[in-house]
């Protein structure tokens, strides 16, 4: 098989942009170190390229032609879009993978009609992420995006179709394939209420993740969705095609809802790729 | 249809260096382009975040504009707070405030 790592990560701008505010550092280097965990695991896969299945943040579209899949076939890639000082990440390019990036997107769309963007500047939603896992920013990158933000939002049940498209893309390409989806748990980023968590309601989602519970995972409306995790918590549909993708059972490896001016419960977790 | 006309010109001012400078230089001729209300031309015109987070703007295109202003994390809270007390409730969008005003953080609380 091809696809040769699978996880999950919290993708939160307060992660490197509140950093130096945080009260609890115990918490917050426990996180850290997880992360670092998680790169070596990435690290040690022998993956040629890293898909990142993303919930941007209107860096790339908006509603005018709001694609509910797209997967980013450039040679190169920019980001951060906001202030460096803010997010605390140095502007830097990126790169991409574009003719692996575009035989997946061939395989995906055997089965899920996908957007595709040559084009694709990266917001928090990526840039925070490989900040951690792939610091150097040397191993290229296939961006992948669900619509997570504006309503009416992709269904769950075509994320997890999704998850299970690109896992068989991954398995027809000779190269080494890594895939980590990042996004929230409960969480409502960027309002009055940032930095609220709903702790049960995320170890319970967890639960049905680590376990590939997939009926109880897409049984979750938008309405009880926003109404118990936020408005983020729309973006449970990165780590529902991740798990899509993997096939196997996750092992969690991190989850603090401790670190609130983070504004999500961060989490770590890595899946066993069933054959 | 106007709460439209006003993201996109947040989202196109977040994305493009050009739109930033052209916000900061001259503002009226960027902002004629785009089909305000009064009251949306104004919270652009003066960056007031609380009047822009009270009239719907989605969190995530507001958050970059406020970075792009400089303004601080907690500032950044309290200014939308603020927005509330003066304007009343979010009008649109899924970004309202649930928690009645309170601080979910230890730090950054006075």
């Amino acid at each position: 098989m091809s696809l040769v790592y699978v996880g999950v990560t919290s993708h939160a701008p307060g992660m490197t942009g509140r950093a130096h505010l945080v009260d609890n550092t115990a918490e917050r280097d426990a996180f850290y170190a997880s992360l670092d965990e998680q790169r070596k695991d990435i690290e040690n896969s022998g993956a040629k390229a890293l898909i990142v299945v993303a919930a941007e943040h209107f860096a790339n579209f908006f509603m005018d032609n709001m694609p509910a899949f797209c997967i980013g076939l450039g040679d190169k890639h920019e980001g951060p879009i906001e202030d460096p000082d803010w997010l605390r990440i140095e502007k830097t390019e990126v790169p991409g993978a574009p003719d692996l990036a575009k035989r997946i997107a061939v395989e995906v769309m055997q089965t899920v009609d996908i957007a595709y963007a040559e084009e694709w500047k990266f917001d928090h939603g990526i840039m925070v992420p490989l900040h951690f896992l792939t610091p150097r920013y040397d191993l290229p990158i296939i961006p992948v995006n669900i619509n997570c933000q504006g309503p009416p939002l992709t269904p769950l049940s075509r994320a997890w179709a999704f998850g299970e498209a690109l896992r068989r893309a991954c398995d027809a390409v000779p190269e080494k394939v890594a895939l980590i989806g990042t996004g929230g748990i409960s969480h409502w980023p960027a309002t009055p209420d940032s930095g609220k968590i709903n702790e049960v309601w995320d170890r319970e989602f967890l639960r049905r993740l680590m376990s590939q519970d997939k009926e109880a995972l897409l049984s979750y409306s938008d309405e009880e969705t926003y109404e118990q995790a936020g408005q983020g918590g729309f973006e449970i549909r990165t780590f529902i095609a991740a798990a899509a993708a993997a096939q196997g059972q996750g092992e969690l490896q991190y989850y603090t809802a401790e670190l609130p001016i983070f504004a999500v419960g961060c989490t770590v977790a890595k899946f066993s790729l069933s054959a | 249809m106007s709460l439209y006309q006003l993201q996109k010109c947040l989202y196109n001012l977040n994305r493009d260096d050009a739109v930033k400078c052209a916000y900061e230089k001259d503002r009226a001729t960027l902002l004629q382009d785009y089909d305000l209300t009064q009251e949306e031309y104004l919270a652009l015109d003066t960056g007031d975040i609380g009047l822009l987070y009270v009239l719907g703007v989605n969190g995530q295109i507001l958050m970059h504009f406020a970075a792009f202003l400089s303004v601080e994390w907690f500032d950044y809270l309290n200014l939308m707070r603020a927005g509330i007390e003066k304007h009343g409730p979010v009008r649109n969008g899924v970004y309202a405030m649930t928690g009645g005003g309170q601080s979910f953080t230890t730090e950054g609380v006075i």
